[in-house]
Order: C-alpha cells, then structure tokens, then sequence
C-alpha cells in the first residue's frame, strides 16, 4: 500500500492540473465562441483584432481582468463579500472531477481520463450544484446594494425549484442503467451507438428536454438569467465586483456551462462512445480508442455549448413569475409522469424476482 | 488515513457547532450549520453510507440551508441583540448541559453491547443495498413514513393558504 502511494498521488495530482488548467483553457475558449456566434446572430464579426480571427481574444480579456484595479466597496461585508467568488469557482472546479471524459484506459490500474471514479458520481454532481448557489446568494447579500440582493434572492429561489426537477429528470436514465457510476451509465449506451443511447433507445427525450430547461436554469444563462438581468438590475450579484473577484463568478459560470453540457453528453448522448455503435471501427489498440472517445466526446460537449449560445443569442428572458410557474406546474409534473412511465415500461420487460 | 480523516472532519464539525453557537450575527450562523452539516456528510462517508453522505449534502447542505439563508437575505436579519434571559437559565444552564451530556454517556457506554456496530474502514453500504432493504424488507414502514411526510406538507400548505 505504501509504496504504491506516492505515484498514485502523483498521477492524481498531474490528473488534476491538467484537467483544471484545459478547463480554464476551454472557458477562456467557451467565451471567445460565445462572442462570435452572438456577433454573428447579430450580424456583426464579433472580436477579430486580436490574433487571427481574433483567436488570442481570451488571452487580452484574462490579462485585463488582471491588471484591472480591484476595488472593494466601503459597506460590504468584509469576510463573505471575498468568499463568495471562492465558493462558487471552486463548486464550478469541483464537478469537473467525477467526469469520464474518455474510454477506461489504465495504466497499472490509475484510470487516465476521470480524476475520481466512484460509485455514487452522479449524486456527487447534484450535491456540488446544490452547493454552488450558495456562491451567488453570499455574494448578492455581502454587497450591500439592492440590485445585487434582489439578484441573490431570485438566484437561490430558483435554483431550488429547479433542482427538483433536475435531480427527477434523472431518475429515469439511472432506473435504465442500474447504477449511479457515470461509467456504467455510459456502458449501458454503448453497444448499438446511436440506438442505444438514452436519448433515443431508452426514450429519455421527454427527460432530457426537462434536464436542458432545469440547466439552463442552474447555470443561471439565458433565457433564465434573472439573477443578473443587465436591463433590471443592472449586473445582478456581481455589480460590486470587480478585477480578478468578477472574472472568478465569469469562470464559475462558463465552467458550469461546460459541466452541463458533460452531463447531457454522459448521461443521454452515449459519453465517448461513437455513434455508429460497432458497425464501424475506428482502429483498435489503446492509442486509437483513447484518441476516438476524446474526440467524440469533445464533439458532443462542443455541440451543446453551441446550443447554450445559440438560445442565448435567439430567446427572450423569462418573466419572474412565469419562471416559476413554468418549473413548478410543467417541469415537475412532467418530470414525475417520466418517471412513471419508464419505471412501468422497464418492469414490464424484467422478469419478477 | 480513515482515523486521521475522522478526526480532521470531526474537529470541523464541533467547531462549526460552537461557532454557530457563538456568532451574533444569523449569517454567519447559517454558514457554520452548513459546515456542520457537510462534515456530517464527510463522517457518514467514512462508516461506509455514501448515499446518505450524498443525501446529506444535497438535502440538508444544499435544499434546507439554501431556504435559511434565503430567508435571512430576504428579512435582512440584523445583528441579534444581547439581552438578559431568565436568571434560572443562567445559574442552571451550564450545569444542566453537562448533567445531561454526562447521563446520556453513561447509558450508551453501560449498553455498548446492546447497540449494532459501525467501523471506520473500507467498508462500503451500496446504494442497491440500501434499495434492497427500503424497497423489500422494510417497504411498508417506509411508505407509511412518505405518507406521513406528504400530510404534514400538505397540512403545512393549507395553513399557509389564505382565504379569499
């Protein structure tokens, strides 16, 4: 046990720098898209200055918010109004660690391409999003300013109305699998490629539109972004912030963003799975199946970081009070008949026991 | 490394409580219940129950402290006021709390043998295990007690409910 104990926290420990530094890296991209294809929706160019098709956009942008003067209003509460933006990072980092980004290659049994593999993974990402709200609502009541109270206040209702009908539009998926391991989650999806996904084969798309509204509306994005509504409240929770405290909640939410799309991906998409199934095959030994899964899975969270921005660029912002009529009388009605349906379909097929 | 856990996680626990005990301000007291409540989590975790540790996060942690805070940042609580409770609680609080810490001790340390045993260790309850026995051994108990838990809800929202 001893000896193999320090280069299993080595590797843990390159594991984990390397997925944080390509996470910051991808949020730093995520933003740059976001710029374009909004530009484009709008029927400008976006940022193209700086670096060819402005490409080195993000890098300026980061050195900006760095450089910036951090001001720190008189009246706010000191100790909570500095914790807020660590909290809600570090939840946004935090969820990152759970996802299987590709095939179960190992090496001397360390697992390569997940950080933590263990049996209750999908509970673990609810439990760290329920923890993130507490990020924006600290941050809101610490300012001491009443656009970014009332930003924090709608944050936290809704997030909780809309965890219920997260963590339901769930169930049906692990009711599928048997399992709350993202890994067999994914193994289930596997064998036929398309038809077996869950989002198809297992007839979750009822499930998976619930858990694309419920997202959108834990991330706090648009068409749900009350929290920060810029024409009511001027920048919601994070007016007081500035320099590198703003650009932390920036981080938090565009690395929330990513998570999201991770878990559609996992759980409705089939992972990293191809999605031709083994009718065809992409080259054998261990190189070409890390390589293939790493690119289908990029393809599939890249596709609904497109659609985050895309319905960003498209739909109006909800009303506060149909946001929550929509989750409460919709979204959770829904979500239970779902899992009704699927628990019947599938006790129907099983033999009892 | 499980021990050395256990008491890391163990010391922040009763940390958080006496922390909530003496903050002044509500905020600040919310925070330390949290604390509290996820190194129970951590705690639970390490006697082999991770789904209650997950539920414990997401629930308590996650659902319950958000509606505290949520209600605090929406009365604007402010900082709470020292006042003089009744004199019987200042001579018979102290010694009350210790007797009382004392006897409970005792009885559980006299019927140690009576009580199941938990360890820290590898040891690991499985969701499918914890199913197995809410939804076959133990399946009426469990569903009577949702019932019970749906009355109070709906009790709670026909008080609420004003006429008009």
């Amino acid at each position: 046990m001893d000896t193999s104990l320090i280069p299993f926290l080595l590797f843990n420990l390159a594991k984990v720098i390397v997925v944080v530094v390509l996470l910051l890296m991808c949020v730093a991209y995520t933003v740059l898209l976001e710029r374009k294809l909004v530009g484009r929706i709008q029927n400008r160019w976006g940022p193209s200055r700086v670096g060819p098709f402005g490409l080195l956009q993000p890098l300026v942008d980061g050195l900006k918010l760095f450089l910036k003067e951090d001001l720190m209003p008189e009246a706010v509460y000191r100790p909570l109004y500095i914790l807020a933006p660590i909290i809600a990072l570090s939840c946004a980092l935090l969820s990152i660690s759970v996802i299987p980004f590709g095939a179960d290659i190992r090496w001397h049994g360390m697992q390569f391409f997940q950080i933590s593999d263990n049996n209750i993974g999908l509970l673990i990402l609810l439990g760290i999003t329920s923890i993130g709200v507490y990020g924006i609502a600290l941050s809101g009541w610490s300012s001491n300013n009443k656009y970014s109270l009332l930003g924090a206040l709608r944050a936290s209702a809704q997030v909780i109305s809309y965890e219920l009908a997260l963590g339901l539009s769930l169930v049906g998926v692990v009711i599928r699998t048997g399992s709350l391991r993202l890994r067999d989650i994914v193994g289930v999806q596997a064998p036929h490629g398309l038809l077996s996904w869950n989002f198809f084969g297992g007839f979750q798309f009822v499930a998976f539109f619930i858990y694309l509204m419920a997202a959108y509306a834990e991330t706090n994005r648009s068409p749900f972004d009350l929290p920060e509504a810029e024409s009511e409240l001027t920048a919601g929770y994070h007016t007081e912030y500035s320099s590198m405290k703003f650009a932390m909640f920036f981080m938090a939410e565009y690395g929330n963003m990513i998570t999201v799309g991770c878990v559609a991906t996992l759980l409705f998409f089939g992972g990293w799975t191809s999605p031709f199934g083994s009718f065809f095959h992409f080259g054998t030994g261990p190189v070409a199946t890390a390589l293939f899964s790493i690119f289908w899975f990029v393809a599939k969270v890249f596709g609904f970081l497109f659609l985050y921005i895309w319905v960003r660029g498209t739909l109006p912002r909800f009303r506060y009070d149909q946001l929550m009529g929509f989750g409460w009388k919709f979204l959770l009605p829904v979500a239970v008949a779902n899992i009704v349906v699927t628990s019947f379909c599938i006790g129907l097929r099983l033999p009892m026991q | 490394m499980h021990l050395a856990l256990f008491i890391v996680f163990a010391v922040l626990c009763v940390a958080g409580a006496l922390n909530l005990l003496l903050q002044r301000h509500p905020i600040n007291s919310a925070l330390s219940l949290i604390v509290v409540m996820s190194s129970l989590a951590v705690l639970y975790l390490l006697l082999g129950a991770e789904f209650l540790a997950a539920a414990q996060v997401i629930v308590y942690s996650g659902a319950i402290m958000v509606l505290f805070t949520f209600v605090i940042m929406l009365l604007n609580a402010g900082k709470e006021e020292r006042t003089h409770g009744s004199k019987l609680a200042y001579i018979a609080g102290f010694p009350g709390a210790a007797a009382l810490l004392g006897l409970l001790s005792y009885i559980f340390l006299s019927r140690r043998g009576e009580f199941g045993q938990a360890r820290l260790g590898e040891y690991l309850a499985t969701t499918s295990d914890l199913s197995r026995v809410l939804f076959r051994d133990l399946l009426l108990p469990f569903e009577v007690t949702s019932v019970l838990i749906l009355i109070a809800i709906l009790g709670a929202v026909a008080l609420a409910r004003k006429e008009h």
